[in-house]
């Protein structure tokens, strides 16, 4: 605890240090733009999900910035439909890089001039031309966010081949990778695959998301690990690939496989920490908070690799001047490193790496990115006791997680066909 | 100036019932109406083709077998609901009404029944998790006496447990219409009844029941609308495996194919309409208003 409240401490009055430094640079510098911000008191409008819109993240733009920011938690159908019926209603919209299809081509938003980013070029090669963010790592099924980062001009609303233009539809904000959770301690024996989660020794004890996208990719890692059917992408499966995999976890739910289907962050906490399920599909917060709760739960690194999502900055059309500036000033922050640091104690990786390195102390640098024991306790930034020094974090390093992508969180061409059959999964 | 005042005289009804029309307009037909364009569009997988005119979003539903299954289990749990809720809120207003004789005693045990919703409908839900649970109250208890060497399963992510939690919250919608008509019913009726013979279930059946019909109609809207439109007890406490038109719909929502769902809305809201349509041809409910 004292020792992440220090931590905490020094970063704070850096960036206090930081915000004073600028203010005096805009005091001096006659016409400077950041005395511009303090006539106005401008203030910019984010709405995101709750991983990354929270009260200390915004407190912590606060004070580096000369201007205000505003952030908004929401859920994801919110965070779109806002986007694209109310653009006006925020001045950065952050949702997931799956509903990139239906959002870009509606024309409600700008395109990024990368050549003003001054980060641009600390962002991982995952979101550029290779598609990936080492040249040894796996391109994974389903969308790839690089196939729908760029687009032909600042008004436009296609697609084009990533690092073909300077045009981006989105600011790549941060990534992770998801895997199964499991409780070690039940289970007892090692866990090293998908094929796990429809294991008939874990009948009435397993739980899947409820989310139809998500929840049937959790699945198709499993029945293609099971040896059942290879599919030919997972992220965008066949009509046929969906008959298959829904009759499966209909067959499933009928063998009382399945304990129950969790739509919540708080249910998928609740039925591992009561041992209700013993393995499920689950989000790396959710695994802390099992942790803190002093339950044995582990996120378990599989053979097969992981499924792994993309949060990205939109830009509503009709921002203009200096409200525009304010937004790349502020995403040029972001990616600077605090906030980087901030989301790396969390768990989750910002899309800037090199550039969260330089705010992350090498012993926690060490833990979470590289992979290695932890030299020190880990606390999180909120200050609780995450590890013990001597643990090594789940999945191991940032290059073993996001390196080994099986399936990004897609939207499917078959989309409206799958919500269907999942709702007769569920109506079975 | 007389010609003004004959002119609002012979427009005073209008200008009478118009904050009400305006109300309603605005705020039920309306958004009605915007659900009906909404449905009426084209939705492509990803995009909401605005202005491009399809029947496709209803053909859907009337083709697949899926419309189907989504009715019976919505049927199936307003039935089972409809008939615990009356059987419990009967009982209840009855004793309320006509075993006990202070008002004051009446009144403070009507409003104790409203005490659950003193919280919100989502903690209201969330409550039941620790009781049902495989380790939760009733299971430690149940293995507890050695009625089981096993943890009840069906006790929580169920139909069990939605259903548990609609009685819990859904009686009182119930109970409330049934207390107001029965308080209404004239004790000098029930007297001559007795005067002249009858024993208390040729009472209950031949004059209470009767003259309750108003409440039980009232009552049963309420709880045909609330089942209906329910899809966080679902979620929560149904582990999301019990499909009814609503959760499906939810689903739709979700994954933001909203003309479908909008068209699943509407579909849902004309069976709704139906019902209570027919209801209100069964009983005069304005009786009681």
């Amino acid at each position: 605890m004292s020792k992440s409240s220090k931590t905490g401490v020094s970063r704070r009055s850096m960036l206090k240090g930081t915000a004073a430094v600028a203010g005096l640079a805009a005091g001096s510098a006659i016409g400077g733009f950041p005395t511009i911000w303090a006539q106005d008191d401008l203030t910019v409008r984010t709405i995101g999900m709750a991983v990354s819109n929270m009260p200390q993240l915004e407190e912590m733009a606060n004070e580096a910035l000369p201007f205000k920011v505003s952030q908004t938690a929401a859920q994801i159908p919110d965070i779109m439909a806002r986007g694209i019926n109310q653009p006006t209603s925020a001045d950065l919209f952050e949702p997931p890089f799956m509903l990139m299809r239906a959002m870009w081509p509606t024309g409600k938003f700008q395109a990024w001039d990368t050549t003003k980013l001054p980060e641009w070029d600390s962002v991982v090669d995952l979101y550029k031309a290779p598609g990936k963010i080492w040249p040894d790592a796996w391109y994974g099924d389903g969308q790839n966010p690089s196939q729908v980062g760029y687009t032909s001009g600042p008004e436009a609303k296609d697609f084009v081949d990533p690092g073909s233009t300077k045009w981006v539809t989105n600011h790549p904000v941060l990534h992770n990778a998801d895997t199964l959770g499991i409780r070690p301690d039940i289970i007892g024996r090692p866990i090293d695959s998908w094929k796990e989660l429809i294991n008939p020794e874990f009948a009435g004890r397993a739980a899947l998301v409820a989310f139809p996208q998500i929840g049937l990719m959790d699945a198709a890692m499993a029945f293609q690990a099971n040896g059942e059917l290879e599919y030919a992408n997972k992220g965008n499966m066949t009509t046929d690939e969906i008959d298959y995999t829904i009759d499966r976890l209909i067959e499933l739910k009928n063998n009382d496989h399945w304990r129950a289907l969790w739509s919540t962050f708080n249910d998928s906490v609740q039925l591992m920490v009561s041992g209700e399920v013993v393995i499920q599909s689950m989000w790396s917060p959710a695994v802390t908070a099992v942790r803190e709760q002093g339950v044995a739960c582990t996120y378990q690194d599989l053979k097969e690799g992981y499924r792994s999502w993309s949060l990205g900055h939109m830009l509503p059309r009709h921002l203009e001047g200096k409200k525009l500036g304010a937004v790349y000033d502020y995403v040029t922050w972001y990616h600077s490193g605090p906030a980087g640091a901030f989301f790396a104690r969390q768990g989750y990786y910002v899309v800037t790496p090199t550039n969260t390195q330089k705010y992350l102390p090498a012993a926690e640098w060490d833990f979470w990115m590289e992979g290695k024991p932890a030299t020190v306790d880990i606390y999180s930034p909120f200050g609780k006791l995450l590890e013990k020094a001597g643990s090594i974090r789940d999945g191991g390093s940032y290059k073993n997680r996001m390196g080994r992508i099986a399936v990004w969180n897609s939207v499917m061409d078959e989309n409206e066909f799958l919500t269907e059959r999942w709702n007769e999964f569920m109506a079975a | 100036m007389a010609g003004l005042t004959a002119t609002f005289n012979r427009y005073s009804t209008f200008f009478q019932i118009s904050p009400l029309v305006l109300t309603l307009g605005l705020f039920l037909l309306g958004p009605v109406i915007v659900i009906i364009i909404l449905s009426l569009w084209k939705f492509d997988g990803f995009l909401t083709l605005e202005g491009v005119w399809t029947l496709r979003n209803y053909e859907r539903i009337f083709t697949r077998s899926l419309t189907v299954s989504n009715y019976l289990q919505t049927a199936k749990m307003l039935a089972i609901t409809l008939a615990i809720t009356f059987t419990i809120g009967f009982t209840l207003a009855y004793f309320l009404v006509f075993d006990l004789i202070k008002l004051r005693t009446k009144m403070l045990l009507f409003l104790l029944c409203v005490v659950p919703f003193w919280t919100s409908a989502v903690i209201r839900t969330v409550a039941w998790i620790p009781f049902l649970g495989k380790e939760g109250i009733i299971n430690q208890a149940v293995m507890g006496i050695g009625l089981s060497d096993e943890p009840l399963t069906f006790l929580l992510f169920s139909e069990f447990a939605v259903l548990l939690s609609y009685i819990q919250i859904f009686t009182l919608f119930m109970m409330a219409p049934l207390f107001n008509v029965m308080a209404r019913i004239n004790n000098d009726l029930i007297e001559a009844a007795r005067d002249n013979g009858a024993n208390a279930l040729q009472i209950l059946w031949n004059i209470i029941l009767p003259l309750c019909k108003p409440g039980i109609a009232i009552g049963t809207i309420f709880v045909i609308a609330l089942v209906a439109s329910d899809f966080t007890a679902i979620r929560i406490l149904g582990g999301a495996k019990v499909g009814t038109v609503a959760a499906s719909m939810a689903n739709q929502i979700y994954n933001v194919q909203y003309p479908p769902a909008a068209a699943t809305a509407m579909i849902l809201l004309i069976v709704v309409l139906l019902l209570v349509g027919g209801i209100m041809r069964l009983v005069d409910v304005r009786r009681q208003l």
